[in-house]
């Protein structure tokens, strides 16, 4: 029985995969200074980024690691769209491009700037009012 | 007539479990627009972190682990008047444990992260323990159960109910330290907190399982035998005042020890809706009045006055709870003692919250799942309980 | 990282504190490739006596500096990180007023109450956020006597680069640690027009902050705590 369900769970699962393989067309990932190295070979890049950024996440903020080759901030600045001089944002956007087309979830972007060369601007706080 | 019955019964089943299903989907939805647009939605802010899904979800929690004192007392015990009453009592426990856990998950300002809560585990943190005893909870009293309805596991019922017994204290004990561990806050930072919850969730869980095998008497025609259902509604008395007792000895030592007299006045004199629930609320309907109804013969001679009791019990500790919680984050920390404080971050004022419609509404997607499971589950299993009432006679387990 | 790397860090910094002009370097810029080092443990000597009670420069600093610029609608929502607080002993009726942020205890209780370890202590006695596993539980803002903690209420899109910060999150005044990992003192002590906050190196008997902690009286808030607060105030 159990196996069955799986069989079944798998079969459901890999369906839209099936249907849509020749349908959707391979993210075209735009490379804004291609002159330029990356900090590893684009192959490596592609496949262990995910594990690079982490690793280096937690060195910089566990351990207070700084300067760094790898960094996020330095991602951005290679990578912002010279669009929008973001890396997200549209299907054309570094980032977005395959996270999209893979259907995996971006979370950097809720916390970390994705903008290149951004500062934050006015400061709209009110201080020392409703004493 | 009996298919004419049955019918009819089928219906109101199926309006039940969507009833209850609604219920959860709304709390659900309710918590999916906070995930969206952030806790600015609610009446939550920086001084009053934990809102009203709190007060649901630790009712649901403490309770979750009230409710499993009728098995207790029937098993560890030997109280044969309280065994058939076990399975129904793990079921209850199970279902408002989920809920409960369910609530708190949701309200996270990062719920996504539930894999995180459950791989990154700081053993100092009371709320990293309750990671082990929530999940570890449903272990427990899932293989209780199994022990209670499958004739091959009737012999480890004993042991297993005296582990699903322990861990049940470590899990209340777990839940009142939540508190009992914040030093910073004048309302929280006593050793009474722990036993306080215990004896709490006794009451409420007690309550809970009286308004719903009542509920279930009624739906299948039965009564309950006056004398079993006057046992447990003394054993309710006896929780009821014992909460008072502790409650009574928690504000006193406010008062006398700790010298915590501003904040004594803010939620028994002067803070506006927390004194109304606590005198009105927590000690009039839900202390005075089930003593009342308990006790007093014509009142308690009344068809009902059990379950309006039990009720009221509940009510009472929404009341509670919401003193205990809310109130206790509106009243500023006292970060200069002996200094008037002003600044742009509210210090040393008192926070007023008021919650909104989505916060609520999770909240009730607790009791939503709670009900939920519960329906389900007494419809699929055999859970009422039935009394062997000539055996219970003959062993004299009623009159004692 | 090896150890002669740790104390070379700790030596520099010991150095570098001595030389002390606002906007200059304090300590030792982080070398690339080194931690934060465990001989160092930063703190914060505030002068009440020279701060003035309408002047807000450092909360001002602050949020240029760490892009705390949304706007909120119920300021009980927003992020306050440092804020100015205004006292008065009731007893004698004798005025202050003075910054408050982050404490950066060296026994925190946030780090104590947080169930995933999202709140951390880092080797120099900086108190942060992990904002990759916190979860949002704000336990960690029950648990902080200072109520120095804030709750990202809302969706955010005006981060400065270097200082990450998210919805659903916790957070609060970091000693502004990209700027102490470059040598640089917090934006709040480099913005206060008086001098009123003295950063550097608790541990360093030579670094200013240590030579006057031995010189003046000064008091740790909720001492009674006993939480080992890295920031000081003198004149309370
Ligand atoms: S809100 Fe985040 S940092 Fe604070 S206790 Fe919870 S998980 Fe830890």
């Amino acid at each position: 029985m159990a196996r069955v369900l799986t069989l079944l769970a798998s079969l459901v699962l890999a369906l839209p995969f099936q249907v849509h393989a020749g349908e959707v067309a391979k993210p075209a990932v735009k490379i804004e200074n291609p002159d330029t190295q990356c900090v590893a070979p684009a192959e490596e890049m592609r496949r262990n980024h995910m594990e690079v950024l982490q690793h280096q996440r937690n060195r910089t903020l566990r351990l207070g690691e700084r300067g760094a080759k790898v960094s996020l901030n330095g991602c951005i600045e290679c990578h912002a769209s010279k669009t929008n001089g973001s890396v997200i944002g549209g299907k054309d956007n570094f980032c977005e491009a395959c996270h999209a087309y893979a259907a995996v979830k971006l979370d950097c972007w809720d916390c970390h700037q994705p903008k290149a060369g951004y500062k934050a601007a006015a400061v709209a706080q009110p201080s020392g009012e409703n004493k | 007539m009996k298919n004419e019955f049955s019918r009819v019964e089928e219906k109101l089943f199926y309006g039940l479990a969507a009833l209850g299903a609604l219920v959860t989907a709304v709390g659900l939805g309710a918590a999916l627009y906070m995930e969206h647009h952030g806790h600015v939605v609610t009446g939550m802010n920086n001084q009053i972190v934990w809102g009203l899904p709190h007060v649901f979800a630790i009712f649901l929690i403490v309770a979750a682990s009230g409710v499993l004192n009728v098995a207790s007392i029937g098993s560890v015990f030997g109280k044969a008047v309280y065994k058939p009453r076990a399975p129904l009592s793990g079921l209850l426990c199970i279902a408002m444990l989920a809920g409960g856990l369910a609530v708190i998950m949701l309200d996270l300002g990062r719920a996504d992260r539930l894999v995180v809560a459950m791989t990154h585990f700081n053993p100092t943190s009371v709320f990293g323990w309750n990671v082990i005893l929530y999940p570890g909870m449903f272990g427990i009293v899932a293989v209780y159960m199994w022990t209670l309805m499958e004739r091959r596991m009737y012999p480890w019922s004993k042991p297993v109910s005296v582990a699903a017994f322990i861990w049940r204290l470590l899990l209340t004990t777990g839940t009142g330290s939540i508190f009992g561990f914040l030093v910073a806050r004048q309302a929280y930072q006593s050793a009474v907190l722990a036993p306080m919850f215990i004896i709490m969730s006794f009451a409420w869980g007690l309550a809970v399982f009286m308004v719903v095998q009542k509920v279930m008497y009624g739906w299948n025609d039965l009564a309950l035998h006056p004398d079993i259902r006057k046992r447990m509604k003394n054993l309710l008395a006896i929780f009821v005042a014992a909460v008072f007792y502790f409650v009574a000895v928690y504000h006193l030592t406010n008062f006398y020890f700790a010298k915590q007299v501003a904040f004594e006045r803010f939620i028994l004199v002067d803070g506006g809706i927390f004194p109304l629930l606590f005198w009105g609320g927590w000690l009039l309907a839900g202390t005075v009045l089930p003593l009342l109804l308990i006790f007093v013969p014509g009142l308690a001679a009344m068809r009902g006055s059990v379950t309006a009791a039990s009720l009221l019990v509940i009510v009472g500790a929404f009341c509670q709870l919401y003193v205990f919680i809310i109130g206790g984050e509106a009243f500023p920390l006292e970060i200069f003692p002996g200094m008037t404080v002003s600044s742009s971050f509210f210090d040393g004022r008192i926070d007023h919250y008021a919650p909104s419609l989505p916060e609520f509404l999770l909240g009730l997607g607790g009791i939503g799942i709670a009900f939920t499971m519960t329906v389900v589950g007494v419809r699929v299993l055999r859970f009422l309980p039935k009394d062997d009432l000539a055996k219970l006679g003959a062993a004299g387990s009623l009159s004692d | 990282m090896s150890a002669p790397e740790n104390k070379r860090r700790a030596f520099l910094a010991a150095v570098g504190a001595v030389a002390v002009a606002p906007g200059i370097s304090l300590i030792a810029p982080s070398q690339a490739g080194t931690a934060a080092s465990s001989a160092v443990r930063f703190g914060m000597l505030v002068d009440t006596t020279k701060c003035s009670p309408g002047c807000d420069a450092c909360v001002k600093a602050c949020a240029a500096e760490n892009g705390l610029v949304e706007p909120i609608a119920d300021l009980r929502q927003g992020s306050q990180w440092i804020r100015k607080i205004d006292l008065v002993d009731t007893a004698t009726g004798r005025q202050h007023s003075l910054p408050m942020m982050c404490q950066h205890c060296a026994k925190p209780p946030c780090v104590d109450v947080c169930p995933t370890g999202a709140s951390f202590k880092r080797a120099d006695g900086i108190v942060l956020v992990d904002r990759h596993i916190c979860i949002g539980c704000r336990y960690c803002m029950m648990a902080c006597p200072y109520k120095a903690r804030s709750f990202v209420h809302q969706p955010l899109t005006t981060q400065n680069p270097e200082v990450p910060r998210g919805l659903g999150c916790v957070e609060a005044c970091t000693f502004c640690v990209q700027r102490t990992d470059r040598g640089l003192a917090p934006a709040c002590a480099d913005a206060c027009p008086q001098g009123a906050m003295l950063f550097g190196d608790l541990n360093d008997p030579q670094s200013a902050i240590a030579k006057r902690l031995k010189e003046v009286a000064t008091t740790q808030v909720r001492a009674d705590l006993k939480l080992g607060t890295g920031v000081r105030y003198q004149g309370i």
